[in-house]
């Protein structure tokens, strides 16, 4: 009760960003505690990634995208959006996973924004990590 | 019929190209050949078909298109091959239906066959079924001369075979490449007396050809491009003057020149390994001499995959890779330098762009 008078006496005086930040610390301010836990949020994404790029049920014949791709190597991540001269367009590291969904692993392509697709480009970025971005490059 | 049709056809385009467009099967190793001496012979090499049961009958496709393809190239060889090495992994998790499976396409070779395990065809009952109804797990014989060993290069250590609950638990986690639970291979003091007994009544100007899996050197730990007791294996190969290792598991062109022995990797009927140059996070031992297989384009199912065959004028091996959407590359023995050179693109100037692996 007493936050939603405090609010509104800023809101009043014209302070209301002033108060917001006080209230749940500014988006400019994070502590260490924040890093470890976004680490954290960050690696159990790139892990479930590296299971399901291991994972034989990813596609429809249990091929698993490693089979091709250990440690996720040979897929490139910092070199996309290019010119893929077989779909004959610029096209995303997403497309890519799919199109290798498609084909060699003969299952359904996931939709662009679902979490496996986040959780595969996670685990193929997270292994190239350190390499300098390059995009468009053969 | 399918496959022999595009056989021939590949095998036309390239004849084509030194004006033979006339009469199928056309030979390739004549053309390449043309020596006379009778000691001279060629053997044929398919390593690495996968082959994997989805269930009962249905196999991936892919990998049984690629083995059938090698068997039915190697079919038209003209002279024909002496013999045709299998170099492992026939099978993708070691089950009796992918070797059956696999023992019915390569039935179709018409050529004998000297087979080789890799780990894909042991891990499920550590080679029970394999030796059973393929192949002793090593063996050695002679062939004109030369005196060829079999070994068993994919054994590993008895904790890490022990410590998993089930069979399918084992071979599942030795199937995976990348796998940090991993375990080196390696050859092992049995097998290693047991060399040492075989090539004692070898005289060392007998060229030696040791047929084996992994590499018999140490390429990169964590995909297993490895034998950890590799240099216990080459000690006992030092005194002859003329030694070529071939093995499989890498999916790659691969060469080296260690001492007195000459190493060459063979292609997949399946698909290609990455070049250890390409995982950036830990380093690697990958031979400076070898110039790099053309990287993949995954939109063709056979590119980067292959056959090979040899010929061994002189007790030295010429490795001859048949690439199914490249040119063909020859790498040979070269006396002057030494090691293997590739023919063709060996010069720094003469290589191509898709042979950068980054
Ligand atoms: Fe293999
Ligand atoms: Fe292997």
């Amino acid at each position: 009760m007493r936050y939603h008078d405090t609010l509104k006496h800023f809101m009043a005086a014209g302070a209301a960003a002033l108060a917001l930040g006080a209230a749940s610390a500014g988006a400019d301010e994070f502590t260490r505690a924040d890093l470890e836990k976004w680490r954290k949020e960050f690696m159990a994404v790139v892990q479930e990634g590296e299971r399901l790029f291991h994972s034989g049920k990813l596609g429809g014949n249990t091929v698993s995208c490693d089979m091709c791709h250990p440690n996720a190597s040979n897929t490139h991540p910092e070199t996309y959006p290019k010119f893929q001269k077989q779909l004959g367009e610029v096209a995303t590291l997403r497309q890519m996973i799919n199109w290798c969904i498609e084909n060699p692993l003969e299952g359904k392509p996931l939709p662009l924004d679902d979490p496996r697709m986040v959780a595969l480009e996670a685990y193929i970025t997270y292994e190239r990590r350190g390499v300098k971005l390059d995009p468009g490059k053969h | 019929m399918s496959v022999e049709k595009i056989t021939r056809r590949s095998f036309l385009k390239r004849a084509g190209a030194v004006a033979a467009a006339a009469a199928a099967p056309v030979s390739l190793v004549e053309i390449a050949w043309g020596r006379s001496d009778a000691r001279n012979f060629t053997f044929a090499y398919i390593s690495d078909s996968h082959l994997t049961q989805i269930k009962g009958t249905k196999f991936v496709s892919n990998f049984d298109r690629g083995l059938k393809r090698a068997i039915a190239e190697v079919n038209f060889m003209s002279p024909k091959p002496d013999f045709v090495v299998f170099g492992g992994d026939l099978a993708q998790l070691g089950k009796r239906a992918e070797i059956d499976h696999g023992l019915e396409l390569m039935s179709a070779l018409r050529a004998p066959v000297k087979w080789v395990v890799g780990e894909h065809d042991f891990y499920l009952d550590m080679g029970e079924y394999w030796a059973e109804k393929v192949a002793p797990l090593h063996y050695s014989f002679d062939h004109k001369g030369v005196h060829f060993v079999v070994l068993n290069s994919i054994l590993t250590y008895e904790d890490w075979i022990r410590k998993w609950s089930t069979p399918e638990e084992r071979m599942l986690a030795m199937a995976r490449l990348d796998n940090p639970q991993g375990s080196p291979f390696m050859v092992g003091d049995a097998q290693i007396r047991w060399l040492r007994k075989d090539l004692a009544g070898v005289s060392s100007d007998t060229p030696v050809v040791v047929l084996s899996h992994s590499p018999l050197y140490k390429v990169f730990k964590p995909w297993n491009f490895w034998t950890d007791d590799a240099e216990k294996v080459q000690a006992e190969l030092k005194r002859f003057r003329k030694v070529t290792v071939i093995h499989g598991h890498v999916h790659q062109v691969l060469y080296n020149q260690i001492g007195n022995i000459s190493f060459y990797a063979m292609m997949s009927t399946a698909w290609p390994w990455p070049y250890p140059v390409s995982y950036v996070q830990v380093p690697n031992a990958v031979p400076k001499l070898t110039v790099f297989m053309n990287r993949a384009d995954p939109h063709s199912e056979r590119d980067g995959t292959g056959w090979g065959w040899l010929d061994l004028d002189s007790g030295r091996a010429a490795m001859h890779y048949e690439l199914w959407e490249n040119r063909p590359r020859t790498v040979r023995f070269d006396p002057k330098t030494g090691r293997p050179v590739d023919t063709v693109y060996q010069d720094p100037d003469k290589r191509i762009p898709p042979q950068m692996h980054y």
